[in-house]
């Protein structure tokens, strides 16, 4: 128990001036001071709570991925049905209750039609995305799979999550952490965030943008009741356009979307002095686009963004080149970020803000501050009290004890986890009772000599005794910190991390490390009585 | 030197002569606590109902002028705020509710932030906006959620920990006492008012942890002279291993007391309820370990004959555990 062999201590040694070593710059960085720049710098990073900044936690629309799936299916049914050589008719087409389902006019043209369809619901692989039946002979029903959609939520939440990393690079004076969790969530924490509102406008947004035929067959009395005639929809005119609290109907299908874009601008009109965006199709897109423009010249469609009518202009002639102006009362600032949003990319799905927590920047340093002064105050506490109830012993203890804040300290650095507000009270918690174990083994040292054990036998059965106390007092420590690390959220996290490692390095350090040092003063001093 | 002795030795006080008076006492405490929790309820923060708060600071300034702010921002017609001083006499924090709709339409909720932002900075230029914190209905419920199980498989993990390597009983007395600590803590909420949010979920569960420390310690020593004392009887076998150990007990809960009161008196604002609540918690938990796990022992009718070691079973992890040491 009291041998400790040279290799054992060098490799004890080691680990205490590595570690310690590791944790220099934290402690610089903690205590407000410069670390030189051309030493390496692994400290420890401060949660948001501490460095100020917001945490935004975005959640997807999943019902919105079922209804555009099977509108792009309806889509891709008519043409494929549209384009077979003859032609298929279908009829009585329905979206209702998330299943698609049409008519097949002739029954002859079932077996036709199943073989059209079939490379439309299988996806990629082995994987069905849709379950395809036929009933009372020539009615198609094309239903989703649960495995379909979730594989679509998962693209779709992937994708946005890229969306989201290129506006945020677009700024480019961030540097944000984009987390996907869960299914149908996305996480974006943003230090040193000044204006959170700016950056929500600029994530939250979907920037979905799209060119559809106007209805002009509408009844004006049902548009304004929300009543779309057969094959159109109603979008509400967006707020702050001159007919804003107006409605327009539109074409349901053949429009445009807007993500085939190769750039967007925000400018000035020069006539108007108005705010506008200019926009570049691709190839594609601009090819769409003209044929849309050449084919209804004379008659309006509308620009819709987020499911909102920003206008809806008549074509007054075709246009081919490929770009395109699009205005609806921005501001200079909202037309840059509608720009940004555009040349990022439309997010494949709208995304709600579920939970949003921002900490100002002052704050954040006053709380390192006041932190630190506690922490200071108790650590002296600590090691003062330590001092005067076990003398010698307390002196190991409470250079273990220090030790014990280092490796913490160091091991946070080298692991990159993140120091939060809970977590310095996990610090101060953790110093409190480290000490526990010396406690444990200097009260048993102090109960073995009244027993009349020897010097060296009573500081042997002292360590052996108690260490199975601590053994089984510190698993129940680390159960706890397992499952609030688990379960915690945000900064609670960073509390568990905390108490997680100080567990372990107060094991170690008030344990073996002190061990190690009172054999050693044991065996130069061959001490006839313990002073403890 | 003359080193400090916290508790003289050969300490022989007769704990266990109080154990019905005291856990008479303690199951009155317990009831009395819970009895505030389901009536006066717990002062949930955002966390768990959902809602906004935000934090402000009025830099110069005393104090927060709380009855102007609760004007200002009842004018703008999302309801009656809940001002509360948080921290020095300069800082508050506002609480509302999440506006009508804001489940569907949640720039509700933001455009509410910057209304009522934009009016304390109007009426009040020195105010300096320290925090937001918008939570939504679904994450508070899911918060709510996970915080109990958190508890609850924290609970059940250390007694079946306690059960495996020592006995039954001294499962069901660690479960007891911890049961114990965590009512009174809970009490503690309902009776202060104090904020009740996540923080405190992570206080809970550091009690679970910690509060088992001094149990686990006096069971252990239990165990020992359970095999070296063969013939005492149990009070007094207890009463021995509770004395025995009283002065790491002492000496530890206050080395933790020591660490935390400074962070409580001068710490941030927003750790005050952790803080209040770990140290509560210490301090009921040394209570709790003495005269909650202990006597329900004498009652489990636990045997000397528990611990005779026998091939496998506790023991063996007992030497491991000793082994590794």
């Amino acid at each position: 128990m009291l041998d400790f062999p040279r290799w054992k201590r060098i490799w004890l040694w080691s680990i205490i001036i590595l570690v310690s070593l590791a944790s220099l710059p934290s402690l610089a960085s903690l205590g407000g001071m410069k670390w030189p720049e051309n030493l390496p710098d692994p400290s420890i990073n401060l949660g948001l709570d501490l460095a100020g900044g917001s945490h935004i936690l975005l959640e997807a629309d999943a019902d919105q991925i079922a209804s555009q799936r099977l509108e792009s299916m309806e889509e891709s049914v008519r043409s494929a049905m549209r384009q077979a050589t003859p032609a298929i008719r279908i009829g009585d087409v329905s979206t209702q209750g998330k299943r698609l389902s049409f008519l097949v006019e002739s029954a002859s043209d079932v077996d036709r039609a199943r073989e059209l369809l079939l490379p439309l619901v299988n996806g990629q692989g082995l994987r069905r995305e849709w379950s395809l039946d036929v009933i009372d002979e020539t009615r198609f029903v094309l239903t989703p799979t649960q495995e379909g959609l979730d594989a679509a939520l998962d693209q779709a939440m992937d994708s946005a999550k890229d969306v989201i990393d290129r506006r945020i690079n677009a700024i480019g004076t961030l540097e944000p952490t984009i987390i996907r969790q869960g299914a149908d969530r996305i996480v974006v924490q943003a230090p040193g965030q000044e204006d959170p509102e700016a950056l929500k406008a600029l994530i939250g947004q979907t920037a979905k943008l799209e060119f559809k035929l106007v209805d002009q067959n509408a009844l004006p009395s049902d548009v304004q009741a929300g009543n779309a005639p057969p094959g159109s929809e109603i979008f509400p005119y967006a707020e702050g356009t001159p007919f804003a609290g107006g409605k327009v109907a539109v074409r349901r299908l053949g429009g445009i979307k807007g993500d085939s874009l190769t750039n967007a601008q925000a400018s000035v009109n020069p006539q108007t002095n108005e705010n506008i965006v200019n926009i570049q199709f691709d190839q594609q897109g601009a090819a769409k686009f003209a044929r849309l423009t050449t084919q209804n010249v004379n008659k309006p469609f509308a620009i819709i963004l987020d499911n909102k009518v920003l206008s809806a202009p008549n074509i007054n002639e075709p246009i081919r080149g490929g770009s395109a102006q699009i205005s609806g009362s921005f501001t200079s600032e909202s037309a840059n970020q509608l720009a940004i949003a555009l040349r990022s990319g439309a997010l494949p799905v709208d995304l709600k803000v579920i939970e949003e927590r921002t900490v100002g920047p002052d704050l954040g340093a006053d709380s390192i501050r006041s932190g630190m002064i506690a922490m200071g105050i108790g650590t002296g506490l600590v090691l003062l009290l330590m001092l005067i109830t076990y003398g010698r012993f307390g002196v190991y203890a409470d250079a273990a004890l220090v030790l014990n804040v280092l490796m913490i300290l160091g091991i946070m650095a080298v692991l990159n986890t993140t120091l939060t507000l809970p977590g310095i009270a996990g610090f101060v918690l953790t110093i409190g009772a480290a000490v526990d174990a010396n406690v444990l083994i200097n009260e048993r040292i102090r109960e073995e000599r009244h027993r009349g054990r020897r010097v060296v036998q009573a500081v042997e059965v002292g360590y052996t005794e108690a260490s199975r106390a601590i053994f089984d007092a510190n698993i129940t420590n680390v159960i706890a910190a397992v499952l609030l690390f688990l379960f915690g959220q945000g900064p609670v996290k960073g509390f568990a991390v905390v108490l997680v490692i100080g567990v372990i390095t107060s094991v170690f350090t008030a344990v073996t490390i002190t061990r190690m040092w009172v054999a050693g003063w044991l065996r130069r001093a061959r001490p006839a009585d313990l002073h403890i | 030197m003359k080193l400090l002795k916290l508790v003289p030795d050969h300490t022989n006080i007769h704990f266990l002569k109080w154990r019905v008076p005291f856990y008479v006492i303690s199951i009155l405490l317990i009831a009395a606590s819970w009895a505030l929790v389901l009536t006066k309820g717990l002062n949930l923060g955002v966390d768990f109902v959902g809602g906004q708060m935000i934090r402000v600071t009025f830099v110069g300034k005393p104090d927060a002028p709380v009855a102007s702010m609760r004007d200002e921002i009842a004018n703008l017609g999302y309801g009656d705020p809940i001002i509360q001083r948080f921290g020095k006499p300069n800082e508050a924090s506002i609480r509302m509710k999440l506006p009508e709709g804001s489940e569907q339409h949640p720039d509700l909720a933001n455009t509410m932030a910057e209304r009522i932002t934009k009016a304390l900075k109007t009426a009040h230029p020195e105010v300096r906006i320290d925090g937001v914190d918008s939570v939504s209905g679904k994450v508070s419920g899911e918060l709510f959620r996970t915080g109990l199980m958190s508890l609850a498989f924290a609970m059940i993990a250390i007694s079946i920990y306690i059960w495996v390597r020592f006995e039954w009983q001294f499962g069901v007395g660690g479960l007891f006492a911890l049961f114990h600590d965590v009512s009174l803590t809970l009490g503690m909420f309902a009776l202060t008012g104090l904020e009740f949010d996540l923080n405190i979920v992570a206080a809970i569960l550091t009690i679970i942890g910690y509060s088992l420390n001094d149990t686990i310690v006096i069971y252990d020593r239990i165990r020992e002279n359970l095999k070296k004392f063969r013939k005492m009887p149990l009070p007094e076998l207890l009463d021995l291993s509770v004395n025995e150990t009283l002065a790491r007990t002492v000496m530890t809960s206050l080395t933790v007391l020591i660490a935390l009161v400074p962070l409580l008196l001068f710490g941030p604002a927003s750790l005050f309820g952790l803080t209040a609540a770990i140290t509560l918690g210490i301090f009921v938990g040394t209570y709790s370990s003495i005269y909650m796990a202990a006597p329900l022992l004498i009652w489990f009718g636990v045997k000397s004959d528990s611990f005779v070691p026998t091939e496998g079973g506790p023991n063996k992890a007992e030497r491991a555990a000793r082994g590794e040491a």
